[in-house]
C-alpha cells in the first residue's frame, strides 16, 4: 500500500513580535495514519496546528494539501480543505445544545435542526460515539464535550483531524475509549494528527512521531523503531533523567486532619461531600481526580477561603503539639494562629500572584502585615526576589518586571519560591507543573521533595497520573466531591486510580 | 380612565421597546452598547432635521406635503443618523479595540450633546418664540391611526388606536425574536456573543456580525427617539425632553432577560410605571420623583431574582462587553 500524503508543511515560519514560535518547520502527514506531534510546552506545537486550521497565518513557507498548494487564511478555508481541529480548550458555546454546537457556522441551505440531528446520529453510530444531542454543553462532563468537538469536525466532513492535547483532561479509561475511536477513524482512511507531550500515549497510539523543540522541527521517527528515552532526548535536546527521587517519609506525624467536611457552592450544589483525610508531615499526599471534582474547593477550605457547611479541619502545631480548629477562620486569622500554611493555587495569576505587579511587590503580598511603619520597606522582599530568581533560575529581565510578562514556567517558579520561602509546615500545590517544560517540571518536583524531607506535609493536586504515582507517598482519589479511595502510591497502578476516579460518577448515575 | 392609562402606558413604552430591542440585538453580538441613550437622541434629532427640511421645502403648508415622503424622509434621516453612531461604536471597539464601556458612555455624551446642539441651532433658524421646534404637520402623518379604530369601541381604543410606529415596534421585536431563535443567522449571532473564539473557529465572521448587529440595533433604537418626538410629543422637539429613556431601555434589556418577546410586555409595564404618578391623586412633586425610580427598582429586583436562580439561559451573553481579537494569546 502506498501512502498518500494528506498534508505537507514546507519551511513554515511564524513570529509573534520578536518571538519566533515556529522556524522552518517541515512535516508530512499521510492518510490512514496517526501522526503525533511531540514537544514540550512552548515548543510551538499548537501554533503550528493553528496555522493549518486557519487561526493564524504563517509568515513564511507553504502548506500542501493532497500535493496541491493551499492557502488557509481562515477557519472557513480550513473546513473547505476538510481540516478539522479539536482544540485543547474546547470551542463550544456553553448555553447551546450539543446539536446546535455541531451545526454552528455551517451554511447548507435551509436551517433545519432535526434533519441535521439525523445526520449527526449516523456519524455517532459509524464511530461508536454516545451523545445526547439535546443536552446543553454546560451540563456536560469534559469527555462528553470532547465528543461534541470531534463530532463537530466529522459533521463538517473533515478527513484531516488535528487533536490538541486531547487526553489532558481524561481518565485512563476515557483515554482508551478515545484512542479506539481514533484508530477506527484511521482505518477509515482519515489522517489523524495528535499533539501531545505524553510519551507513553505517543508510543501506544501513533504510527509516526514528529518532534518539535523551541519552535524548530527536529525530526520524524517511526513509533515502532523508537523508545521513550530517544524521544525525550529529541524533545529536550539533552539526556534527561526521568526518574523522580522518592524518599521514604521520616518521622511522619499527623499535621492536618480533615473531618467529614461538606461544602456547598453558590448554586446550592454539593461540591465536597463528607470528605475526611489526614495529611502527615514528611509526606506527599497526592490528590487525583477528574478536573472539577472538588479539588479546588478542598484546598480552599483548608486555606480558609471556603465556608464549611459541616465538619471541621484540625491543625496539629509541631512546636506546641496543640490541636487547633481551622473552621470558620479567615486566611489572616489562620496565619495569626501561627499556622504556617502555604498555598500554590491552580490559578496562578488570578489567586497566586498579581500579574501587573513585579516580583518584589508580589513577594510583599505575603508579608504585608509585617512592619509597623507607614512606608514600605522593600529591602527584604527584594532580597527574597533576587534569591528566588537565582536559586530557581527564573528567566526575567529584572526583579521589577511585571510577572504577567514572564512565561508560565517562570511565573510558577516565582509563586512556588515565595510559598516555600515562608518555610511552611503544610504546603498545598495545585497542578504545579501545568504548562511547564520538562526541566522546570522536574525542578518543581525536586523542590517538593526537598520540602518533604524537611518534614513539611505536602498536598499535591495533580492531573498526570504517571507523575502522581512516581512522586507521592499516598494518593487520595476524589470523584464528584467524594473521596473514592486512598491508595499507596508505591503499590498502585494508573488503571486502579482511573477506576476510582470514575467510581462515584457511576454510582451517581444509578441514583438518578 | 383605565383605558387611557393603558394607552398612555403603551405610548410611553414604545420608545423603550425600540431602544431595548436594538440593544438586545447588539448585546447578543457581545457588544454592551451603553451609547444607546445617545443613539436614540441622534435618531430623534436626525428625524427632526429631515422633517424640518421637508416641511420648509413645502412652504410649511400641509396641503403641499406628500404623506409618504413626510414619513419616509424623517425615517431615513433617523436611521442614517443612528446607524452612523452604531458604526462609530463598532469601529472604535471592533477595529480599534477600544474599551466598550468607555466608548458607549462617550457616545451617549456625544449623542446628547449633538442632539441639543442641533436642536438649539434649528430652534434659532426657525426663529421660534419658544425653545422648541414644532413639527405638527409631520407629526400628523406619523400619528395617523387605523381608520376603523373608533368603530370598535373599547377594543379599538385598547388595541387599534396607536400610531404606525407603535405597531412597527412590536413587529420588529417579534422579528428580532424569530431571527435570534429560529434562524441560522440568529444561531451564529448568539454564538458570537457567547463565545467569539468558538464562532471564529467555526468559520463565522465575528467582525461582520458585530458590525452589522450593532448598526442594525442602533437603527432600531434610533427609531425609538423618532417615535417619541413624532408620535408621543406630537412633533415637538425640546432639548433634553427625551430624558433618561435611553437608560431605561438598557434597564429593560436586563428586565426582559435579553428576550425581545419579554421586552414587549416589559416596555408596557415600564410605561405604566412611568405614568402611574399621574393617575394617583394628591402626590407631591417629590413623591412623583420617587415614582420615576420604580422601573429601575423593578430592574434591580429582576437582577436579584435571576442571580439567585442562576439559570444559565437567563444570564447575559457570556462575552458581553469583551472585545475579541483573534491573534491575542
Amino acid at each position: 500500500m502506498t501512502k498518500q500524503p494528506a498534508i505537507e508543511l514546507k519551511n513554515i515560519t511564524k513570529r509573534f513580535g520578536k518571538v519566533v514560535a515556529n522556524k522552518n518547520v517541515n512535516l508530512t502527514a499521510y492518510r490512514g495514519e496517526i501522526l503525533s506531534i511531540l514537544g514540550e510546552n512552548g515548543s510551538g506545537k499548537t501554533t503550528l496546528m493553528n496555522m493549518i486550521s486557519g487561526i493564524y497565518f504563517p509568515d513564511e513557507g507553504q502548506i500542501f494539501i493532497d500535493e496541491k498548494e493551499a492557502v488557509i487564511t481562515s477557519p472557513k478555508d480550513a473546513f473547505n480543505y476538510k481540516i478539522g481541529m479539536i482544540h485543547q480548550h474546547f470551542k463550544l458555546v456553553d448555553v447551546f445544545s450539543a446539536a446546535e454546537n455541531i451545526v454552528l457556522g455551517i451554511e447548507d441551505g435551509k436551517y433545519d435542526l432535526s434533519k441535521s440531528k439525523t445526520e449527526i446520529k449516523k456519524i455517532c453510530e459509524q464511530y461508536g460515539f454516545e451523545l445526547a444531542l439535546e443536552k446543553k454543553i454546560y451540563t456536560m462532563s469534559v469527555s462528553e464535550k470532547q465528543t461534541v468537538e470531534i463530532i463537530k469536525v466529522l459533521y463538517r466532513g473533515a478527513d484531516i483531524l488535528i487533536l490538541d492535547e486531547p487526553t489532558a483532561v481524561l481518565t485512563p479509561q476515557e483515554t482508551e475509549k478515545l484512542f479506539n475511536v481514533l484508530r477506527r477513524m484511521r482505518d477509515d482512511g482519515k489522517c489523524i494528527i495528535i499533539i501531545t507531550h505524553k510519551l507513553h500515549e505517543v508510543l501506544s497510539l501513533s504510527d509516526r512521531v514528529s518532534v518539535l523543540r523551541k519552535g524548530e522541527y527536529i525530526g520524524t521517527v517511526n513509533t515502532a523503531e523508537t523508545s521513550e528515552s530517544e524521544l525525550t532526548e529529541m524533545m529536550v535536546g539533552k539526556k534527561v533523567d526521568l526518574n523522580i527521587q522518592r524518599s521514604e517519609p521520616v518521622d511522619s506525624v499527623e499535621r492536618l486532619a480533615v473531618n467529614s467536611i461538606t461544602c456547598v457552592d453558590r448554586t446550592g450544589t454539593v461540591v465536597l461531600d463528607d470528605v475526611s483525610f489526614t495529611a502527615k508531615s514528611g509526606e506527599i499526599l497526592g490528590i487525583a481526580g477528574i478536573a472539577g471534582s472538588g479539588q479546588r474547593e478542598l484546598l480552599e477550605s483548608i486555606a480558609g477561603l471556603q465556608r464549611l457547611e459541616y465538619g471541621d479541619i484540625f491543625y496539629y502545631d509541631p512546636t506546641t503539639g496543640k490541636k487547633e480548629s481551622l473552621r470558620d477562620k479567615t486566611p489572616l486569622q489562620i496565619r495569626q494562629m501561627g499556622v504556617r500554611l502555604s498555598f500554590v493555587p491552580e490559578d496562578r495569576l488570578g489567586m497566586g500572584l498579581v500579574g501587573n505587579m513585579d516580583i518584589v511587590d508580589n513577594m510583599m503580598l505575603r508579608s504585608y502585615t509585617k512592619g509597623h511603619s507607614m512606608f514600605l520597606k522593600r529591602k527584604k522582599p527584594k532580597d527574597l526576589a533576587m534569591k528566588i530568581i537565582n536559586d530557581l533560575e527564573v528567566v526575567t529581565p529584572s526583579a521589577s518586571t511585571p510577572v504577567r510578562r514572564l512565561s508560565g514556567g517562570n511565573v510558577q517558579k516565582v509563586l512556588v519560591g515565595r510559598e516555600i520561602a515562608a518555610s511552611p509546615t503544610v504546603l498545598m500545590v495545585a497542578y504545579p507543573v501545568r504548562g511547564l517544560d520538562i526541566n522546570s517540571s522536574y525542578m518543581i518536583y525536586n523542590l517538593l521533595n526537598e520540602q518533604k524531607e524537611k518534614g513539611v506535609a505536602i498536598i499535591f493536586v495533580g492531573e498526570d497520573l504517571d507523575v502522581l504515582v512516581e512522586l507521592c507517598d499516598r494518593i487520595m482519589v476524589i470523584g464528584s466531591g467524594r473521596i473514592t479511595g486512598v491508595v499507596d502510591a508505591r503499590n498502585t497502578t494508573k488503571e486502579e486510580i482511573g477506576l476510582l476516579m470514575t467510581k462515584s460518577k457511576n454510582a451517581g448515575k444509578e441514583n438518578e | 380612565m383605565i383605558i387611557q392609562f393603558f394607552c398612555r402606558a403603551v405610548l410611553l413604552g414604545v420608545p423603550l421597546l425600540y431602544g431595548s430591542t436594538g440593544e438586545i440585538l447588539t448585546e447578543k453580538s457581545g457588544h454592551l452598547n451603553l451609547g444607546i441613550p445617545g443613539i436614540m437622541y441622534v435618531g430623534a434629532i436626525s428625524g427632526v432635521t429631515g422633517s424640518l427640511i421637508y416641511e420648509n421645502s413645502c412652504g410649511n403648508d400641509i396641503a403641499n406635503m406628500n404623506p409618504l415622503l413626510a414619513v419616509l424622509i424623517p425615517l431615513v434621516f433617523s436611521i442614517v443618523g443612528s446607524v452612523l453612531m452604531g458604526l462609530v461604536y463598532s469601529f472604535l471597539t471592533v477595529t480599534l479595540h477600544a474599551n466598550q464601556n468607555v466608548t458607549g458612555l462617550a457616545l451617549t455624551t456625544l449623542g446628547i450633546g449633538l442632539g441639543n446642539f442641533l436642536g438649539s441651532s434649528l430652534i434659532s433658524i426657525t426663529n421660534s418664540d419658544l425653545p422648541s421646534i414644532a413639527l405638527t404637520n409631520t407629526s400628523s402623518f406619523f400619528s395617523t391611526k387605523l381608520p376603523f379604530y373608533d368603530k370598535l369601541g373599547v377594543v379599538g381604543e385598547l388595541i387599534f388606536s396607536y400610531d404606525f410606529l407603535t405597531y412597527f415596534a412590536i413587529i420588529i421585536a417579534v422579528i428580532v425574536a424569530i431571527v435570534l431563535n429560529r434562524t441560522r443567522v440568529g444561531l451564529n449571532l448568539r454564538s458570537v456573543g457567547e463565545n467569539p473564539a468558538t464562532a471564529d473557529a467555526a468559520g463565522i465572521n465575528v467582525v461582520k456580525y458585530r458590525y452589522i448587529a450593532t448598526a442594525v440595533g442602533s437603527a432600531i433604537a434610533g427609531l425609538g427617539g423618532l417615535q417619541y418626538v413624532m408620535a408621543y410629543a406630537s412633533g415637538c422637539w425640546t432639548n433634553n425632553a427625551f430624558g433618561d429613556r435611553g437608560w431605561m431601555a438598557i434597564a429593560l434589556v436586563i428586565f426582559a432577560l435579553w428576550k425581545p418577546s419579554l421586552a414587549i410586555l416589559g416596555s408596557f409595564f415600564f410605561g405604566a410605571l412611568c405614568n402611574a404618578n399621574n393617575y394617583i391623586q394628591g402626590l407631591g412633586t417629590e413623591t412623583q420623583e420617587l415614582f420615576k425610580m420604580i422601573p429601575y427598582i423593578a430592574t434591580i429586583v429582576v437582577l436579584i431574582i435571576t442571580s439567585m436562580r442562576k439559570k444559565r439561559e437567563h444570564q447575559p451573553p457570556a462575552s458581553l462587553g469583551i472585545n475579541y481579537f483573534r491573534e491575542e494569546r
